[in-house]
């Protein structure tokens, strides 16, 4: 007994402050919210109990909840795939070896940096707005352009752009697998006089694929949980017309406008089991898709 | 690319009524009264919301440093009952979204009356709640040669001498990158001071600045703009001074 507390106590007294976390403010927390989600909670009386009711209600009759799916699922099917192919693009432009690169690497991926601050949140507002500098640059060309930030039909465009924008950290990640495919690959290509796309299909997305996969997963997760610009953009409830009503601004609005505490944790486990089928279907496709150095014989 | 950028830097030193009608960058008259009236332009001078920012953060990275490396320590180079078990348990949290835990969490805080300080913001990180540093620690810490801890455990060192003698100093880079990210990270945050900030004295910028967006009307824009500026030179320093390490933490890790 005592050689076993002499050799584990080390380890228990290192991990000490992980432990209390784990237990204080995660392992509790994620039990205490799956409790709740059973509950009606208003932080004023003790919860009740509902049974499914927060669970038959927001499937069956939350509108609301339906318009947050789809503005978020639609979101997500925009941005991810666009932020990787921007992302993917400039990767392989930079990867041609411009003397350059890192200060090139470096500006493509300061806006990824700021990208959650409140400061970029209201340049864009300002950018899309009807009298913004996105609609005097259309003006010049002759177009009038809509109020992008306000109109409904194409606020959520304006989002998608932003996330454009920040391709810096999926780019970066593109080109560490870039530069790790043999350059003789190419070399035989070229002398086989294969064209250029063909070289892309055959060479590089194949030897990129498990870098796309990483990438796509990562940013499919974070594009879920997207929120500080869009509570910014819309006004912190989704305007105009809950075109922008993403499903963190709506939990949060849930939660901590309207006091629903139970119905807000429900939102939650909802939003933890959408990310989660997510990433399985993704690892359980990718054995398709994705082929890893080692599995080649 | 960076013309998003330029245009918010030119705008802050325009006089209001040439922001809305020139796309130039270069302003036709340099005025910087946007940056002298936004400072004082709220309830609050901004000196409040910087001291309040800087401690929020400066507090959360010491916390982050010290509680992530110890938990990496254990378990890169501990061995111990149970170590495998926590490792996979850590792992699994990494996955969870942060809205799961979000309101226990805020109850939690609530219930101990903490609401309204930065205990909510700072003690968390003080316990380790940010795997993602324990992760990259851990995969650092790794591949330092083990025979280093041996040598030292043969001459009698004690475990945290170790780790504060051998592991730490060599894991300079790895400490540096989790440093500079969590303070970047905590300085943008705007959903944790949002929930437990409701007192304007208590603010972060992130909170003051939308303060601006409320206070709304033409006359406001130029201060606004000013004051998102200054929002953004902590983190643009520290991508200046330590753009390899951000760059090489990115590519390796895929953090943001």
């Amino acid at each position: 007994m005592r050689r076993f507390l002499a050799r584990n106590a080390p380890g228990y007294m290192f991990l000490l402050p992980w432990l209390l976390g784990f237990f204080l403010l995660a392992l509790g927390p994620i039990l205490a919210s799956l409790y709740l989600s059973f509950t009606r909670y208003d932080m004023v009386s003790a919860p009740r109990w509902t049974g499914f009711g927060n669970y038959v209600y927001m499937f069956t009759r939350d509108r609301r909840f339906w318009k947050a799916i789809d503005v978020t699922f639609s979101y997500v099917a925009m941005a991810v795939p666009a932020r990787l192919i921007m992302a993917l693009g400039v990767a392989m432009l930079l990867d041609k070896g411009l003397r350059t690169i890192s200060l090139y690497r470096a500006i493509f991926y300061l806006p990824s940096l700021l990208g959650s601050s409140i400061a970029i949140a209201i340049l864009w507002r300002q950018l899309f707005s009807g009298d913004g500098a996105v609609n005097q640059l259309l003006a010049m060309v002759g177009i009038q352009g809509p109020s992008w930030i306000t109109d409904p039909n194409t606020s959520l465009y304006t989002l998608v752009v932003l996330a454009m924008w920040q391709f810096g950290s999926p780019m970066l990640i593109f080109l560490a697998g870039l530069r790790a495919i043999p350059r003789d690959l190419y070399e035989a290509a070229e002398i086989d006089g294969t064209p250029r796309w063909r070289q892309f299909l055959r060479i590089t997305l194949p030897l990129l694929a498990p870098v796309i996969f990483f990438n796509l997963v990562l940013q499919t997760i974070d594009a879920f949980k997207t929120f500080s610009s869009v509570f910014i953009i819309s006004h912190g409830n989704g305007a105009p017309a809950d075109s922008l009503l993403f499903y963190t601004v709506y939990l949060f609005n849930e939660a901590f406008k309207f006091f629903r505490m139970g119905y807000a944790s429900a939102l939650a486990w909802v939003l933890l089991i959408i990310i989660a089928a997510f990433t399985a279907l993704a690892f359980l496709s990718s054995k398709y898709w994705v082929h890893y150095e080692n599995d080649r014989d | 690319m960076l013309y998003p950028l330029l245009w918010l830097v030119s705008s802050s030193v325009k006089p209001e009524n040439e922001i809305f009608t020139s796309l130039s960058v270069w302003p036709q008259k340099f005025q910087f009264d946007n940056y002298v009236k936004g400072w004082n332009g709220l309830p609050m001078p901004f000196t409040v919301f910087y001291k309040n920012s800087l401690i929020v953060t400066v507090l959360s990275v010491i916390g982050n440093l010290i509680s992530c490396s110890f938990a990496a320590y254990a378990f890169a180079r501990l061995r111990f009952t149970g170590r495998s078990f926590f490792f996979a348990l850590m792992m699994t949290t990494l996955m969870i979204p942060y809205h799961v835990v979000l309101i226990p969490q805020y109850v939690e805080f609530l219930k101990l009356g903490w609401v309204n300080t930065y205990l909510p913001l700072v003690v968390p990180k003080f316990l380790a709640t940010d795997g993602f540093f324990v992760f990259l620690m851990v995969q650092f810490f790794r591949q330092l040669p083990r025979e280093l801890d041996e040598a030292a455990m043969i001459d009698g060192c004690s475990p945290f001498k170790i780790y504060w003698k051998i592991i730490l100093p060599l894991s300079l880079p790895a400490m540096g990158t989790a440093a500079i990210f969590s303070f970047i990270w905590v300085w943008e945050d705007f959903l944790g001071p949002l929930i437990y900030l409701n007192d304007i004295k208590t603010y972060t910028v992130p909170l003051a600045l939308r303060l601006f967006l409320d206070a709304e009307g033409e006359s406001v824009f130029g201060q606004m703009f000013a004051m998102s500026v200054l929002s953004l030179v902590p983190v643009v320093i520290f991508f200046i001074l330590f753009q390899k390490l951000i760059v090489r933490g990115i590519a390796t890790s895929g953090m943001k």
